[in-house]
């Protein structure tokens, strides 16, 4: 287009130099309006949630987070508390089990594996982070639960069911079997972000650690992981992100039932399943509002454990940046 | 040196081997799931996969044969409409977040797409539901689409941005010094040179959308006919399976299971190729650039 203009008071020379810049102008507008639709998609749902929820929110107040009557049949009474513990608690099962685990494979990924079997194992952990989620429930629901859940929660109700956390009868679908199936789903999540943490801290950090003689154990427990400390926390708050939020898979394995023991072993509810399983049942406005109030909570709730997260990790490699620079 | 410190340093010798070989054994546990999960999807799948079962509609409970047409077309059509609403945004947002690095828009869009891909697909779901499904008053193939291309935004955000900052500085130098614009370089020097990686993100989205049901519940909601129209309902492979796994009859598990290994085929072929892309490119751009 602009090649070969012989004059340089050509008159379509100035026309042309004027469409480039009207061109660059228009360019940058465009780049900052599709960046803007980060910012408009947030304020947007928040906005949508809020306002569906309205007549939830004046029916009930914040009653609806501490009370735990949930009656759309008769007396259209709701309050979420037994989905929120349900979330709690089965988020807590998955950290439980997954930040050793995840934590482990992190430190072996980043300090210990050869550099041959570090590509393959980490392609691994991707490709686990990349199973649909509803092939883990048909997994968790066929497999997973008669082979390994079941059996696991008859050994904890013989051995501890005095408990109330292990009292019978033993189920299949379960707080527990949605708590362990969790744990499996945010192994990639911990894992990933965890070793990237670690292989971020700079290389002098070791071999201090080493050269003082401490063995390789030594200088990850008490030099390395403190080092990551924050970072790891985020990688930690990330799965559990991960977890509150996670929907069909849940809804395949816990059971669904507005069950109020306290027992691991009885079937329970979480609020991302209660939307999936009631939503398209949700009859009447106020129904469908109590509903959309939990994805509201879900919301907000997500929004600021990702925030928190984002924030710990941008930290820490910050810092190591900054470090490796002197 | 005396007994003690021979017994101390004997301790931590095996403190050290015994944690050093638990974090392989973590390692193994982290993975066994993957295994196991492709294997029994595998065995349980691969009988129920004919040439009919791709190109038939569902039959009823008992009736044999019968396929999941509607729901690949389903997904076809959905997925599709995600990625072209969020391929065009993405990939400025993306150029946008590369290009201006410390703007406080730019540090914005790069947080923020982080954030927003923590929100549940759920939450995504709901949203949706009210902005299209309630006012229109029914469920529609173009508001799942909808749903999956805010799911697939912060994933073609997120590769565009790391895909561009891989292009070397010297290519945009030279392009604008040769008295290019700057939309003109970006269109034609540096969205070529990254072309690859973009596409590697495009894939990745589509692998991730692909595979959502939970949202798919109360937006396209699910279609036992064959439909292409996008006002409309229409069953997805992911809703598919979700609805045949959790019925009490064991054909349809069977046509869950089939359905599954076409899904995770899917959705792993399209990783695994995303990945080998992105590792060659960040090898080669790697060392171009040091």
């Amino acid at each position: 287009m602009i090649k070969s203009q012989p004059l340089s008071s050509h008159p379509s020379l100035a026309r042309v130099r004027r469409f480039i810049q009207h061109g660059d102008r228009f360019y940058q507008l465009l780049l900052i309006v599709a960046a803007l639709s980060v910012l408009v998609l947030v304020l947007a749902i928040g906005n949508e949630l809020w306002r569906n929820s309205a007549l939830s929110r004046h029916a009930f107040g914040w009653k609806f987070l501490i009370t735990s009557t949930w009656d759309p049949a008769l007396n259209n009474i709701f309050g979420a508390l037994p989905f929120i513990l349900g979330t709690l608690v089965t988020s807590i099962i998955a950290l439980i089990v997954a930040i050793p685990l995840g934590v482990g494979t992190a430190i072996f990924l980043a300090e210990l594996a050869p550099d041959w079997l570090r590509t393959p194992l980490g392609f691994l952990v991707e490709l686990l982070a990349a199973v649909p989620s509803v092939v883990f429930g048909l997994w968790g629901l066929f497999a997973f639960i008669p082979v390994f859940v079941r059996p696991t929660s008859d050994l904890l109700n013989k051995t501890l069911g005095f408990i109330s956390l292990f009292q019978g009868p033993v189920f299949g679908p379960s707080r527990l079997a949605a708590g362990l199936l969790l744990a499996v789903m945010v192994f990639p999540t911990i894992t990933a972000v965890s070793r990237d943490v670690l292989r971020a801290i700079p290389n002098n950090q070791r071999e201090a650690a080493l050269a003082l003689g401490a063995t390789r154990w030594e200088a990850i427990l008490q030099v390395i992981l403190p080092y990551g400390a924050s970072g790891l926390l985020g990688a930690i708050i990330l799965g559990l992100g991960r977890a509150l939020g996670e929907t069909i898979a849940v809804t395949m394995v816990i059971g669904n039932n507005l069950d109020l023991s306290a027992s691991l072993l009885h079937p329970g509810y979480t609020m991302a399943s209660v939307i999936a399983n009631e939503f398209t049942e949700a009859t009447f406005d106020l129904y469908l509002n109590a509903l959309i109030e939990i994805g509201l909570i879900l919301f907000i709730t997500t929004l600021l454990i990702n925030l928190l997260a984002r924030l710990l990790i941008w930290r820490v490699s910050r810092r190591v940046k900054g470090e490796v620079r002197l | 040196m005396n007994n003690h410190s021979v017994r101390l340093r004997a301790k931590r010798k095996t403190v050290n081997i015994l944690m050093l070989s638990l974090t392989a054994v973590a390692t193994l546990l982290v993975i066994a799931p993957l295994l196991w999960i492709l294997g029994y999807v595998i065995r349980q799948g691969l009988p129920a996969i004919t040439p009919q079962f791709f190109t038939k509609l569902p039959t009823p409970v008992g009736v044999a044969g019968g396929g999941i047409l509607n729901s690949l077309l389903g997904s076809l059509m959905t997925v599709g409409l995600g990625l072209a609403i969020a391929a065009p945004i993405g990939v400025l947002t993306g150029l946008y977040a590369a290009t201006h690095p410390d703007a406080p828009l730019g540090v914005f869009v790069r947080f923020g797409t982080d954030v927003i891909a923590g929100v549940p697909s759920i939450v995504m779901g709901i949203f949706a539901y009210t902005l299209i499904v309630l006012p229109q008053r029914h469920f529609s193939a173009f508001s799942g689409g909808v749903v999956l291309a805010f799911i697939m935004l912060p994933i073609i955000i997120r590769t565009t941005d790391e895909m561009i900052r891989l292009v070397p500085a010297s290519l945009r130098e030279a392009s604008l010094s040769l008295g290019a614009a700057e939309w003109k370089t970006t269109f034609s020097v540096i969205l070529p040179a990254a072309l690859n990686g973009v596409i590697t993100g495009a894939m990745l989205a589509i692998a991730r959308a692909a595979g959502e049901a939970a949202p798919m519940l109360f937006t396209a909601f699910g279609n036992p006919f064959l439909n292409i129209n996008f006002n409309q309902p229409v069953a997805t492979l992911p809703h598919t399976i979700f609805v045949y796994a959790i019925s009490p009859y064991n054909d349809w598990h069977a046509k869950a299971w089939a359905t599954a290994l076409v899904l995770i085929t899917l959705v792993l072929l399209l990783n695994v190729l995303a990945r080998l892309i992105i590792w060659w490119r960040t090898r080669l751009l790697g060392s171009i650039r040091g």
